[in-house]
């Protein structure tokens, strides 16, 4: 090969990347370097944002009890939603896998449905069922006399965390059904032949092989509810922050941005620590059956 | 007495019938094979043995007990898959184990067990490798291993060796004889590779879209088939239009410029069946010309065209001289090397 072409060959890579790591480059590295930037300047009720080089908004978030009650809501609501879904999800996809054909398709587009309606019309939904005097599910078990005072739902971290299981559950439902798909079709019957009975199969030949799918559709859902903004910031509203309607009140009611870019900053180095951690652990763990 | 039995077993599903009036008694330490190409109902009767399918009619009998009525948990037998379906997540020790933990035998027990039956299947020393660190021969030993722990009153095996190469197929087959014959077990083979029934079966069972088409000794299926289906699914056949001529006496059986007495309780339009191995040249009979000449080593195979049709004809290689492409030859037979069959719908 002559020297032009070797070196045509080896520029070759970088220019057909080219374009999508220009856009890549564009619309989030450097939005994300500003906002880290961002960060660390200082601001004033009236001297607005002074681009200097301070720990002012870090120290703050740091020693106000205030951040850290955010955070861990944040990510106890993350952790609850992601234990639902699993606990909801993997038996669903399970049942779901085992179906004929055609109800197969039609309870896989159910479980999708959720993807394909706006998640703020989602969950005005669950406001609408649960919401106060006025929900449709209060109104009506209060008629029946079942209760007597509205379920608490709305501003719950309760009804936070339904309402994100319910937006979350496809990604489960989906991550196992890949697991499940991988499944030897003949392993359950291989296991009846040896003597095991059907709560022996499922703990001890599927849900170990299900387990990745499990764990990483956990993975998906904590980062998405860990940064979720729409239906915390419904069903939660004004009174229950969350890490991310928290950096958007900083960012647009009290117009401190530094502080609120001090906020997202941390969820974001907090989640990716979590999730490349956990992968870590995750596919050491489950080496043999990733093989 | 028959230690399995399966009487007049059949299996619908929907309004299609995938096996029909399947009847076979099988013998203690008996090697079963059943043959036929796929689709031809040889799984699925090997599935309703293991219970994973409930048979529409007809009874499954073990030792005179119904086998249908026990749950495929608790029939004991031993199943080898086509795709292995061993536990991923378990090493060859877990999955030989996995039997009998599920069978409450004591932990010492159990390790020795499954170490006498991995060595047995030449794995010894393979106890802590996952499934899917092992090649495909090694992950059909463990199958087999587990399968055979539980010392099981049958043994099935569901086309264990199609997904090795011809070469480790080989050796399979033979260790698979030898461990049967070791142990003892009774067992179906399932397969669609003439070869493997013929090589490993005390008996084969031909089958054909759901229906039996004969039961027999290797030899029997192979030299006297029961139907054309067997002459041309066991081993390559020449099918030649005969008639029996009763104007001669004694009557004749003719074949083109073949001639020979015809067998007793036959007469009209025949089919005359010889293996190519069967046919040699000689001064009479039918003429043909040889198309093609192929040295296959140990012996030669010509493709010819007769008088009755294209023919083949396979010569040992013994060093005698052999007729060449073009050449205008006479096949003839022995009749004892013939099978002949009354011509359907002639």
């Amino acid at each position: 090969m002559s020297m032009a072409a070797e070196e045509r060959s080896l520029r070759a890579p970088w220019v057909l990347t080219a374009p999508a790591l220009m856009l890549f480059v564009g619309v989030l590295l450097i939005p994300l370097a500003m906002t880290v930037m961002l960060s660390f300047h200082d601001w004033g009720q009236y001297k607005g944002i002074e681009p200097v080089f301070i720990f002012k908004n870090w120290h703050e978030i740091a020693t106000d009890p205030y951040y850290a009650e955010m955070f861990w809501r944040t990510f106890r609501i993350a952790i609850l939603t992601t234990l639902l879904t699993a606990l909801l999800g993997a038996p669903e996809a399970y049942i779901l896998n085992r179906m004929s054909g055609r109800w197969k398709s039609f309870f896989l587009l159910v479980i999708l449905g959720p993807l394909l309606i706006s998640v703020v019309a989602r969950t005005l939904g669950w406001a609408l069922l649960f919401g106060g005097n006025n929900g449709l599910v209060n109104k009506l078990l209060m008629s029946l006399g079942l209760i007597g005072s509205p379920i608490p739902f709305m501003f719950t971290e309760t009804g936070v965390v339904i309402a994100l299981a319910h937006v979350m559950m496809p990604f489960m439902v989906l991550s196992v059904w890949a697991a499940l798909q991988r499944l030897d079709p003949q392993i359950e019957n291989a296991a009846m032949s040896l003597g095991a009975g059907p709560a022996t199969i499922i703990r001890r030949i599927i849900m170990p092989q299900i387990m990745p799918g499990v764990l990483s559709g956990a993975i998906i859902v904590f980062s998405l509810s860990a940064s979720a903004f729409a239906t915390p910031a419904i069903i939660g509203g004004r009174r229950l922050k969350v890490a991310a309607t928290l950096a958007y009140d900083e960012f647009l009611n009290t117009l401190n941005w530094p502080l609120g870019a001090a906020v997202a900053t941390l969820l974001l180095a907090a989640l990716v620590l979590i999730v490349v951690g956990s992968n870590a652990l995750i596919e050491r763990r489950y080496a043999e059956v990733f093989r | 007495m028959a230690y399995l039995e399966l009487d007049r077993v059949a299996k619908q599903f929907g309004t299609q019938t995938v096996v029909d009036d399947f009847s076979l008694s099988v013998g203690k330490g008996e090697f079963i094979s059943f043959l036929g190409p796929s689709g031809c109902g040889k799984t699925t009767t090997l599935q309703m043995i293991a219970g994973f399918l409930d048979p529409t009619r007809g009874a499954i009998r073990l030792e005179g007990k119904d086998l249908t009525a026990i749950h495929p948990a608790k029939r004991g037998l031993g199943i080898v898959f086509q795709s292995y379906a061993l536990f991923p997540h378990m090493t060859a020790a877990e999955n030989v184990a996995f039997g009998l933990e599920m069978r409450g035998v004591p932990r010492a027990e159990r390790s020795e067990r499954v170490r006498a039956a991995l060595a047995m299947v030449g794995l010894a020393g393979y106890e802590d490798r996952h499934p899917r660190r092992m090649s495909g021969g090694q992950q059909q030993r463990v199958a087999l291993a587990r399968a055979l722990v539980i010392k099981p009153s049958v043994l099935l095996l569901d086309e264990p060796l199609s997904n090795l190469d011809a070469k480790l197929r080989e050796e399979m087959q033979i260790e698979l004889r030898q461990i049967q014959r070791t142990v003892g077990t009774t067992t179906i083979l399932v397969t669609h590779d003439q070869n493997e029934a013929m090589s490993l079966s005390d008996r084969i069972v031909v089958m054909s879209q759901g229906k039996i088409e004969q039961i027999g000794t290797p030899q029997e299926t192979y030299e006297k088939p029961a139907s054309a289906f067997v002459s041309q699914f066991l081993g390559k056949t020449n099918d030649f239009a005969g008639t029996i001529d009763r104007t001669v006496a004694p009557t004749q059986l003719v074949a083109g410029s073949w001639r020979a007495p015809a067998p007793a309780g036959l007469g009209g339009p025949v089919t005359v069946s010889v293996r190519p191995e069967r046919i040699g040249f000689g001064d009479t009979g039918l003429s043909a010309k040889i198309i093609t000449r192929i040295f296959q080593g140990n012996h030669w195979l010509f493709q010819c065209d007769s008088e009755c049709g294209p023919a083949i004809v396979i010569r040992q290689n013994d060093g005698k001289a052999q007729p060449a492409e073009g050449d205008a030859v006479r096949l003839t037979w022995r009749p004892q090397d013939m099978s002949v069959r009354v011509r359907a719908g002639a």
